[in-house]
């Protein structure tokens, strides 16, 4: 056994599990021991509010996600609204939008503007903040045996920052909404000017230039709102890169002993991929921001081509392409659609094979598919630009590259039928959300496989057919990862069961609502129906889909209406749910071995479990429980101290041999 | 609950298959030569779309149905960590499947875009710009006269910044429908004034971007007569969703007497035009001769 004081060297051993007696020992953790730790933290401030304990910036990083969740959920049932009743006076809108809603009447620039900011809302600070900076803040530490994360500090303004990204968005709906905010000095010297009755700018989350780069002179919401748009993103670049460098250190340096890589739970491979994406496809998207709002501010013209005409006034920006910044956009935007997918693959594979009591099928595979998809997401980006004018040669390379990326996707669904058959299935709440990603991931994934073909595209691009296509895989599949995930470790998390009963209530309207808002849109893409239109009065051939306008806008808020009985679910439960055990779902991993629920400050109580097994020991014959833990030794190894089923004594956890265990199963 | 959730995935995937085979909404019928190639290409898509969709659903459900737990905690699950082989095997076969449907996904879009339009094109410029398509058509002499930025005048109906001193631009005409003749060649040149704009006609099985900065080249050949929508489907500001215009397919000897016309005859066949075809795909030879 190495001294504990060994320097950090992970990866060459940590990577051989093949062989019998090669289990790595994270020594890291060792370096990271107790007495170097900071101390748990005393005053409300630093425990609750500018805290560097992971578990509180997972829990801070999952309330703003929520928040933002629920904001960008009204603001999707306001769009269908308008959609469904254009010309609608709602009394109540006018009240809070008198600009936006002039009677009550949501006005087509209000509606564009919903569309921006629901999309920035939910790509951003939904579904890249709570599954990878709120469950992956919390449970990768722990889930590798670790303290804390590798730079707590760095962690804790990761946060701030994801916040003030957030605030700086919030406050576009201000300048623009509003005729108080929005006409200050400030925002008409500044930042382009602003109160122009949106709520921010209106050129949808892909912000093309360059309608998003000439400021006012495109038309409303382009001023203030726009620029502080960018900026919101720009800082959001920043705090998701500092999150993702903590990840990958976090996971390859502070593994504790037998922890080796192909024993971790497939939750923290898919946290490390998606740190990887984030950490190479941000910058890049922060680059462009930035080149952006130089285009905005200080005359560049790095998307901006010359010759431009507005209201016959010749601009004097020359030589930029609007094409670079669809590049250079999606060169991020692709990889971050598995951004937000692969957390939700990691968790429903973590719990599915949980509830069917049976470990995962084909673990290494599913290792594999999950490295693989995040490699070819770097190289497809480009199916987002078929049609956008680039040299054609180019489109049919990233067409079959596409193509390609549904194997390991389809790998993992199979390896998922594969762990439910023949399992001994427990349909708790977690697990039903679980089985439900399983169906809209296969239900949203699988029409890419005619996006991905540059022909089709020809008719149904930037129609109903993608919306409903990205919408139910990187959207609600994501979401329902995230679902799983709440049920699932909320009782670590915050001591306490959720309601059983009102998360069944949350479940069925849920999933029945997402296919009846989401199939129908596919329809309507096949009938030719345009994304991003405030209106489908104009149109002859749009009329026929109108019974199908109206079930998805019932749907829609049917769905959103189900989803406040998660809200009251969550809240009530922090404070009145049943008392959770240290282990209520019988799980294998190491966040169920804390000595307390929730964890203590320094996660193991000063000392790290050791592990001897890979993460899904399930249905072992001849084992006494149907589920054997990650720290449990063999049989034979009964001198060492209990780390078992339960709550790790500690005594001799540290020193005991991890050395010669064969993690293979 | 399990049981009920296996026939909950189940009705869920017999009613989204019935969205796509009730024969109540799918795409418009097409008007161009390329169509039938596009259409048979989509189907063959679905059919395998929809095949492993519902493959993998009445798995997924019957999996959910048959193993449920049974309240019994002795019993246990097969212990199994997977099968190599089985992996092997279907991944082979979706690799097989993804990679020929990309294959022969390539060959519409290789016939319209990696091939110049034919010598003897019909030439239509699209100068597209906030919230209005204009046609610039070459005029008698088949030259389209030179247009500079700077002369755009909006209020003076000079939307394409038209040279009036050019000898070419004696005969152009711009009009804001575009009418293009049916059974012959027809190249669009794309152009946008301000923001990012993009060419949809449903039943054209086209949508190109039209990229300000970029002179966008697209060509078909029309094979039915007709007045269609043609939208804008790239987001182009305030009023995009009001974008809107129509394309005429006209028999060539119309087409051929429309475009010899000057200016203002021009635009008023348009119109005239406009009231005489009904939206859709105009049926029978008769009509044709009657207009002329």
């Amino acid at each position: 056994m190495e001294e504990a004081t060994t320097p950090i060297e992970p990866s060459a051993a940590a990577t051989e599990v093949g062989a019998a007696g090669t289990d790595a020992h994270a020594e890291a953790a060792a370096a990271h021991a107790p007495h170097g730790h900071h101390g748990p933290p005393t005053g409300f401030i630093r425990k609750y509010i500018f805290s560097i304990d992971h578990k509180v910036i997972g829990i801070q990083y999952l309330l703003l996600a929520i928040f933002a969740a629920f904001t960008g959920m009204f603001m999707s049932v306001l769009m269908r609204l308008n959609l469904t009743w254009p010309g609608h006076k709602w009394t109540i809108l006018e009240t809070i939008f008198p600009l936006g809603a002039p009677g009550g009447v949501m006005t087509p620039e209000f509606y564009l503007s919903l569309v921006t900011m629901h999309g920035t809302m939910m790509v951003f600070f939904v579904l890249t903040t709570a599954p990878q900076g709120g469950f992956g803040n919390y449970f990768l530490p722990i889930q590798v045996g670790a303290e804390d994360m590798a730079f707590p500090v760095l962690n804790m303004l990761s946060f701030w920052v994801t916040l003030v990204g957030l605030l700086v968005l919030i406050s576009a709906i201000f300048v623009e909404g509003s005729t108080i905010v929005g006409n200050t000095d400030f925002v008409n010297n500044f930042l382009g000017g602003g109160g122009t009755g949106t709520l921010g700018p209106i050129g949808g989350w892909t912000g093309y230039p360059p309608l998003s780069a000439l400021g006012k002179v495109a038309g409303p919401g382009q001023g203030a709102g726009a620029t502080l748009w960018i900026t919101s993103i720009a800082i959001f670049c920043i705090a998701s890169l500092l999150g993702a460098l903590n990840f990958i250190t976090t996971l390859l340096n502070m593994r504790t002993r037998g922890m080796s890589l192909m024993r971790m739970p497939l939750t923290c491979w898919s946290w490390f991929t998606t740190a990887i994406l984030a950490l190479l496809a941000f910058p890049v998207l922060l680059a462009a921001g930035v080149l952006l709002l130089l285009d905005r501010h200080a005359g560049t013209s790095f998307f901006i081509p010359g010759g431009l005409v507005f209201n016959d006034v010749v601009q004097a920006h020359k030589g930029g392409s609007p094409i670079l910044w669809q590049h250079l956009f999606w060169f991020f935007g692709h990889p971050e659609v598995y951004i937000a997918i692969l957390p939700g693959m990691g968790a429903t594979s973590h719990i599915l094979s949980t509830f069917a009591r049976k470990p995962v099928f084909g673990y290494r595979a599913m290792v594999f598919a999950m490295f693989a998809i995040g490699l070819l997401g770097f190289f497809v980006w480009g199916h987002h630009m078929f049609i956008s004018g680039m040299d054609p040669r180019t489109s049919i390379a990233f067409s079959v590259l596409t193509l390609s990326i549904g194997v390991p996707s389809a790998i993992k669904t199979f390896n998922w039928l594969g762990t439910l058959w023949g399992a001994k299935i427990r349909f708790t709440v977690p697990m039903m959300f679980a089985i439900g990603f399983v169906s809209l991931f296969v239900a949203g994934g699988i029409t890419g496989l005619v996006l991905g073909q540059t022909s089709l595209d020809l008719f149904i691009h930037d129609g109903y057919f993608v919306l409903a296509h990205f919408h139910l895989v990187m959207g609600v599949a994501a979401i329902f990862g995230m679902f799983a995930g709440v049920y699932f470790w909320f009782p670590k998390m915050f001591g306490r069961m959720m309601s059983e009963r009102l998360g069944q209530l949350h479940f069925w309207p849920t999933f029945i609502g997402v296919y009846c808002i989401f199939v129908p849109m596919h329809i309507m893409g096949i009938v030719g129906m345009p994304r991003r239109y405030a209106s489908f009065q104009e149109y002859d051939f749009l009329r026929p889909l109108d019974p199908l306008v109206l079930l998805v806008t019932i749907a829609a808020i049917v769905t959103a209406a189900a989803q406040f009985i998660f809200l009251f679910n969550f809240i009530w439960s922090i404070f009145k749910g049943k008392r959770a055990s240290g282990n209520p779902w019988e799980a294998t991993t190491l966040e169920w071995v804390t000595p307390t629920t929730p964890p203590p400050h320094d996660n193991f109580g000063g000392h790290l479990p050791t592990v001897y097994r890979g993460p899904y020991e399930f249905a072992v014959p001849d084992a006494p429980e149907d589920y054997v833990m990650q720290t449990t030794p063999d049989a034979g190894e009964g001198n060492v101290a209990a780390a078992g089923a339960g709550q790790g004594s500690g005594q001799g956890v540290q020193g005991s041999s991890g050395n010669g265990h064969n993690g293979q199963h | 609950m399990g049981r009920a959730l296996g026939v909950l995935i189940w009705l869920l995937t017999i009613g989204s298959v019935w969205l796509f085979v009730n024969g109540r909404w799918w795409l418009p019928p097409y008007i161009s030569e390329h169509g039938p190639a596009y259409d048979r290409q989509f189907m063959i898509t679905i059919i395998v779309v929809g095949l492993s969709f519902a493959a993998a659903q009445i798995g997924l459900g019957w999996a959910v149905w048959r193993y449920g737990a049974r309240g019994n905690r002795g019993e246990r699950a097969v212990y199994s960590h997977g099968n190599n082989r089985l992996e092997i095997i279907w991944t082979a076969i979706t690799a097989l499947i993804f990679i020929t449907l990309g294959l022969m996904g390539q060959r519409v879009w290789a016939q319209l875009h990696l091939n110049e339009a034919p010598a003897g094109s019909t030439k239509v410029h699209v100068v597209a710009q906030q919230f209005q398509w204009n046609f610039h058509y070459p005029g008698a002499d088949k030259n389209f006269g030179r247009t500079d930025p700077n002369l755009v005048k909006d209020a003076e109906l000079n939307f394409v910044g038209l040279d009036e001193q050019d000898a070419n631009a004696k005969d152009d005409q711009v009009v804001t429908t575009l009418a293009v003749p049916v059974g012959r060649p027809v190249e669009l040149t794309l152009e946008s004034k301000d923001v990012t704009h993009d060419l949809f006609v449903p039943e054209l099985r086209y949508k190109q971007d039209v990229v300000p900065g970029m002179a966008i080249k697209m060509h078909f050949t029309l094979t039915k007569e007709g007045r269609f929508e043609l939208a804008c489907a790239e987001l182009c500001g305030q009023l995009h969703y009001k974008m809107k215009s129509y394309l005429i397919a006209l028999p060539a000897n119309v087409y051929d007497e429309l475009v010899a016309m000057p200016q203002a005859q021009f635009q008023g066949r348009i119109t005239q035009l406009i009231k005489e075809y009904p939206l859709g795909i105009r049926q029978g030879a008769a009509t044709t001769a009657a207009l002329r």
